[in-house]
């Protein structure tokens, strides 16, 4: 192998690598969290007492998670406009992501719920909390640290989804990396700079997650 | 004078399984009464009816002489809403037999939820409060402790002082000893009987019968859901009427 490594021509570009991974983050941070609220909206309906409420919520659930997340970015971008509904390609990102985020934000927290025990909430209804009061001082805050370290896998996942915005043109890492590979030609060294800076990027969202665990997380005992 | 806990002709189901067939007691103010019997005799179930944590079915359980749980609308026995089932559960105050602690919150703030919440106390009355029981359960020095960083014993005392620091007019414990190492039963022990010296009303369902005679105003035994016999401690442990409590007294170790 006789390949010269010229990373130069990569790093000049710096600025837009770096506004990539900037909205990249941002995609993700604002369709996770709109995804989080769907998701415990539909979390709370999973367990819900109507019977209706629980089947529309698993029939939620089930048809996002079965869809690819291209499918539903691409299916947005392109079908909504003929249904006259056009919207910009990043808001039509986001919103593709956060429905996908929805189902399996749903799943953690779900999960999440059944990790709080019943004598937990007779406890609060025995000193006569109502149940949104229940909700909130008890089931909520229980449910949120358990929640965490499956919340936190998901948040990394749905963070590398973002790149799939560079397939309708979101001006994300990925999209710059390959305008930055067709003007140079630099193929290996683009590829390796944007893999670095997506690996710097999850662990560091790791990293912060973790510490939040260790702040958060009960002991079981 | 007013029962604090008046129990009449209660009745409750488990779909076909009826497991409480018709209960009558009352507990008077200041009364300790115990309520003994094999497991599956209906004795948690019939403490749990006492704060609405089971629904019954037939019957009425009155707590300072007003009927909790149900009223009647045209004939009908019908729900009460759930925010008067909120204030009526605040009535009494329960102990139970896994602790039930909230995980997430220092004992003290265990202690203080119920006062700032429910009772609308402001922040610095409600930790005054709790600060009191706390130390009367002898857990002021671990007021800042998790729950996990407390041990069984510890965290069924911070539970008691939970659950009375909101002034119930009575207070229920269920089988409160049951979960614990067997080397932290006493403290326990040692802190309701210190209440009840000072003239708590209060409903202990145990397996603990020298505590239940050495305690109790009144002793309730029960059998398959119903009540087969209840007095004094003294006449119950020396003189058993019934040959189901004659039997059940053989079996239990004192």
């Amino acid at each position: 192998m006789n390949y010269h490594f010229n990373f130069a021509p990569i790093l000049a570009q710096w600025p837009l690598l770096l506004s990539g991974i900037g909205l990249g983050l941002l995609l993700a941070l604002v369709s996770i969290a709109i995804g989080s609220v769907l998701g415990l909206v539909v979390a709370f309906a999973s367990r819900a007492p109507s019977r209706w409420l629980r089947s529309l919520a698993f029939t939620w659930i089930s048809i996002l998670r079965n869809l690819p997340i291209l499918v539903i970015v691409l299916f947005l971008f392109f079908g909504m406009p003929q249904l006259g509904l056009s919207l910009d390609k990043i808001t039509s990102f986001i919103v593709a992501l956060s429905l996908y985020a929805s189902a399996y934000m749903a799943e953690v927290f779900r999960g999440g719920l059944m990790s709080v025990p019943q004598g937990l909430v007779e406890a609060g209804q025995a000193i006569g909390l109502t149940s949104l009061r229940i909700k909130r001082y008890i089931v909520l805050p229980i449910m949120f640290r358990n929640a965490l370290p499956a919340f936190g896998n998901n948040f990394i996942s749905l963070f590398k989804d973002t790149s799939l915005a560079a397939t309708i043109a979101v001006p994300e890492l990925t999209y710059y990396a390959r305008k930055i590979n067709s003007e140079t030609f630099r193929v290996i060294e683009v590829w390796l700079v944007a893999s670095l800076l997506y690996i710097v990027c999850c662990y560091a969202i790791t990293l912060v997650l973790r510490a939040m665990e260790k702040r958060l997380v009960l002991e079981k005992n | 004078m007013t029962p604090i806990v008046e129990v009449r002709d209660l009745h409750k189901r488990f779909g076909e399984l009826e497991v409480l067939k018709g209960i009558d007691f009352t507990v008077a103010e200041g009364e300790v009464v115990s309520i003994i019997g094999a497991s599956g005799s209906g004795k948690t179930t019939l403490l749990r009816c006492l704060n609405l944590l089971e629904e019954f079915h037939q019957g009425d359980v009155l707590i300072g002489g007003e009927a909790i749980g149900y009223h009647l609308r045209h004939g009908q026995r019908v729900r009460i809403g759930e925010r008067e089932v909120a204030r009526q559960r605040a009535m009494t105050g329960m102990v139970f037999q896994a602790f039930n602690l909230f995980p997430h919150m220092s004992a003290l703030d265990n202690v203080t939820l119920g006062l700032t919440k429910v009772r609308g106390m402001p922040r610095p009355q409600a930790v005054e409060l709790a600060d009191h029981w706390l130390d009367r359960v002898g857990m002021l020095e671990r007021r800042d402790h998790r729950p996990s960083q407390l041990s069984g014993g510890q965290q069924q005392r911070v539970a008691i002082a939970r659950a009375i620091a909101m002034s119930p007019k009575v207070m229920l414990f269920d089988e409160a000893t049951s979960a614990l190492d067997p080397e932290r039963v006493g403290e326990v022990l040692e802190t309701i009987r210190s209440l009840a010296q000072e003239g708590m009303t209060m409903v202990l369902v145990t397996h603990e019968m020298r505590f239940a005679r050495d305690v109790s105003d009144k002793v309730v035994f029960m059998e398959d859901g119903r009540i087969a016999e209840q007095g004094p401690p003294q006449r119950l442990f020396l003189n058993p009427e019934s040959p189901r409590l004659q039997a059940f007294l053989k079996t239990s170790s004192f």
